[in-house]
């Protein structure tokens, strides 16, 4: 799978609650949501983002709540994937959980500028900054996470465990 | 080798019994949270999964408590799927618009025992690390998984502890604490990793302090938040009449990777200030800082001892004229224990607002929204940016001592200066 888009730049610690605020947490459909995606820290983001375009932030990305309506709405915005320095524990779950990849790589953070075009490769490792001309490798998942990724993510993993019980 | 509080639950749980800190374990779930924002979400991806029975449905609990009573019909028809979800599942415990807060709820009724591994799709069910407990949260997704299967995979934490010394002073509370030591590691400081708190001085905790510590443990990016079982715990489980807990303690050679020392007695109340739960300071140095709005109430302070306090401090006096004072006891056991006692009229008569039992104002949900540029003092866990309504208001965050005088005063203070 690759990816490829626009880098989308932010700071450290973006939060579920600037990723989408509490008092849209009654919507749940995707789109819904994707209107009010970063609200909290840059409102003309549902307008600027274009699909495939890769999000990217500082130390700890997703902080704060459960709440899967944030990784929902970049991913209902297109957002292609999310590259940080590092990620907090559930947002990086449940971005996994509903295949919305998200990459750790602190080095190409620090080497990228907003509106970069940046190209992911999952299936080599590979993360291009091409308008940089960079490559960084990108690290590999634990085997299990890799199970849950390549059956599409947790629900397929849940119906294929559900038939071997 | 020897183990921690935690690392022992994830052995009890799970039959990879040689794991180390980084691995991916597989573990059995003892309790399964959901709430009216992540459950009907779960609900759906269950359904994704195929029709079918949930794993136990003695081992599940929904609690409506973020936007309720209803705010409007989007988030009633949350509530409604919800409802139907449980009658057609039969899913046993189920707590309905007005019990209270599920990490309020849960201890009370004693849905937790010390020794389970409890999921919660809330990120606030670290909360229950203070009974001794594994607890942790997760979005809809995995908690769909875990109704279907009964398990989940977990990465096994590295363990931090923070130490405990010496006696905290008289407005010195578990949410100074708390703040205090995420003041020092930072809203990262924890990333992944268990917190448990431990040491000579953890006796001064009462559990109502350890629910509020162990509810923000996730507020520096740990896993879990964890208390060991001890004289304090067993009192609130024996007052209960738990039985079949498990009473795990650390071992002495257990590894940790981070110790922090902390001395109760040298702890000022703390104010988190905008727009980090890590930006504490002693609420002696925060200056001149005037507000508008003050909530007590929360997962993290809406405990009967939290409202003992603000009662004790405000009996007699008013809310300052250009400041709200709103209080949401955590529950309807607490707004009853509250009532028995006479502090919802000393807030009552002091002009404080009395909200229903639940989540709204703390996340900006509904109720006590703020406008911009205004700023509120609450006990709640976070102050991003937007949190509480606007993105251009303020929160605060801090013990329920020093909103209360905080209310009073009109600014931020440290109680001394009211009591």
């Amino acid at each position: 799978m690759k990816i490829k888009g626009r880098a989308l730049k932010y700071g450290d610690h973006v939060n579920t609650d600037v990723i989408i605020p509490g008092a849209y947490l009654s919507l749940t459909d995707p789109k819904e949501l994707a209107k009010h995606c970063m609200e909290g820290i840059d409102p003309d983001f549902p307008k600027k983002v274009k699909a495939g375009d890769i999000v990217v932030g500082g130390v700890n990305f997703g902080c704060g709540s459960s709440r899967e309506h944030a990784p929902m709405a970049l991913k209902g915005c297109g957002v292609g994937a999310v590259v940080a320095k590092s990620f907090a524990a559930i947002f990086y779950r449940n971005a996994i959980n509903i295949g919305l990849p998200l990459i750790e790589c602190p080095e190409a953070v620090d080497e990228t500028d907003e509106g970069d075009v940046l190209e992911i490769d999952m299936d080599l490792g590979v993360l291009q900054n091409i308008t940089k001309g960079r490559s960084y490798q990108i690290p590999s998942l634990p085997e299990s996470i890799k199970d849950i990724l390549s059956l599409g993510g947790l629900i397929e993993y849940v119906k294929n465990m559900k038939g071997r019980a | 080798m020897g183990r921690t509080v935690t690392e022992k639950i994830l052995a009890a749980h799970c039959k990879q019994g040689n794991f180390k800190p980084g691995d991916i374990i597989d573990v059995d779930v003892d309790l399964l949270l959901m709430n009216d924002i992540t459950g009907p979400v779960a609900v759906e991806v269950f359904n994704k999964m195929g029709d079918g029975d949930v794993f136990d449905k003695n081992k599940i609990v929904v609690v409506l408590d973020h936007f309720t009573p209803n705010k409007d019909v989007t988030s009633a028809k949350l509530s409604k799927t919800m409802r139907d979800f449980v009658a057609e599942k039969g899913i046993c415990h189920f707590y309905d618009a007005g019990y209270g807060i599920e990490h309020v709820v849960l201890p009370e009724d004693g849905l937790v025992k010390p020794g389970d591994l409890v999921i919660g799709g809330d990120s606030h069910t670290v909360t229950h690390g203070a009974l001794g407990v594994f607890s942790t949260g997760m979005g809809s997704t995995d908690v769909a998984g875990i109704m279907a299967l009964g398990k989940t995979w977990l990465k096994v934490p590295e363990q931090m502890k923070v130490l405990l010394v010496g006696a905290p002073g008289k407005w010195v509370s578990g949410k100074d604490v708390i703040l205090y030591v995420i003041s020092m590691i930072g809203t990262d400081g924890a990333l992944g990793k268990s917190l448990e708190f431990d040491g000579v001085g953890a006796k001064y905790m009462d559990m109502d302090s350890r629910f509020t510590i162990c509810n923000m443990a996730v507020e520096c990016g740990a896993v879990n938040g964890m208390f060991a079982f001890d004289e304090v715990t067993k009192k609130f489980v024996d007052a209960l009449g738990l039985r079949d807990y498990k009473e795990y303690k650390s071992d002495a050679d257990a590894i940790y990777k981070k110790i922090i020392d902390v001395d109760l007695s040298e702890l000022e109340p703390m104010v988190a200030m905008p727009h980090l739960p890590s930006n504490g300071r002693p609420v002696t140095e925060v200056g001149d800082i005037k507000i508008d709005q003050v909530f007590i109430g929360s997962c993290t302070n809406g405990r009967i001892k939290d409202l003992r306090i603000a009662a004790e401090i405000v009996k007699g006096k008013k809310v300052h004229p250009s400041v709200r004072g709103l209080i949401a006891p955590g529950s309807r056991k607490v707004f009853a224990q509250a009532l028995k006692e006479g502090l919802i009229e000393t807030f009552t008569d002091s002009g404080f607002t009395i909200l229903p039992p639940g989540c709204g104002p703390c996340f900006g949900g509904h109720l006590g929204i703020l406008a911009k540029g205004e700023r509120c003092v609450s006990t709640t866990n976070r102050n991003f940016v937007g949190r509480m309504g606007d993105k251009e208001s303020e929160v605060y965050l801090a013990n329920p001592a020093v909103a209360a005088t905080s209310a009073v005063a009109g600014r931020l203070v440290h109680p001394a200066e009211v009591m």
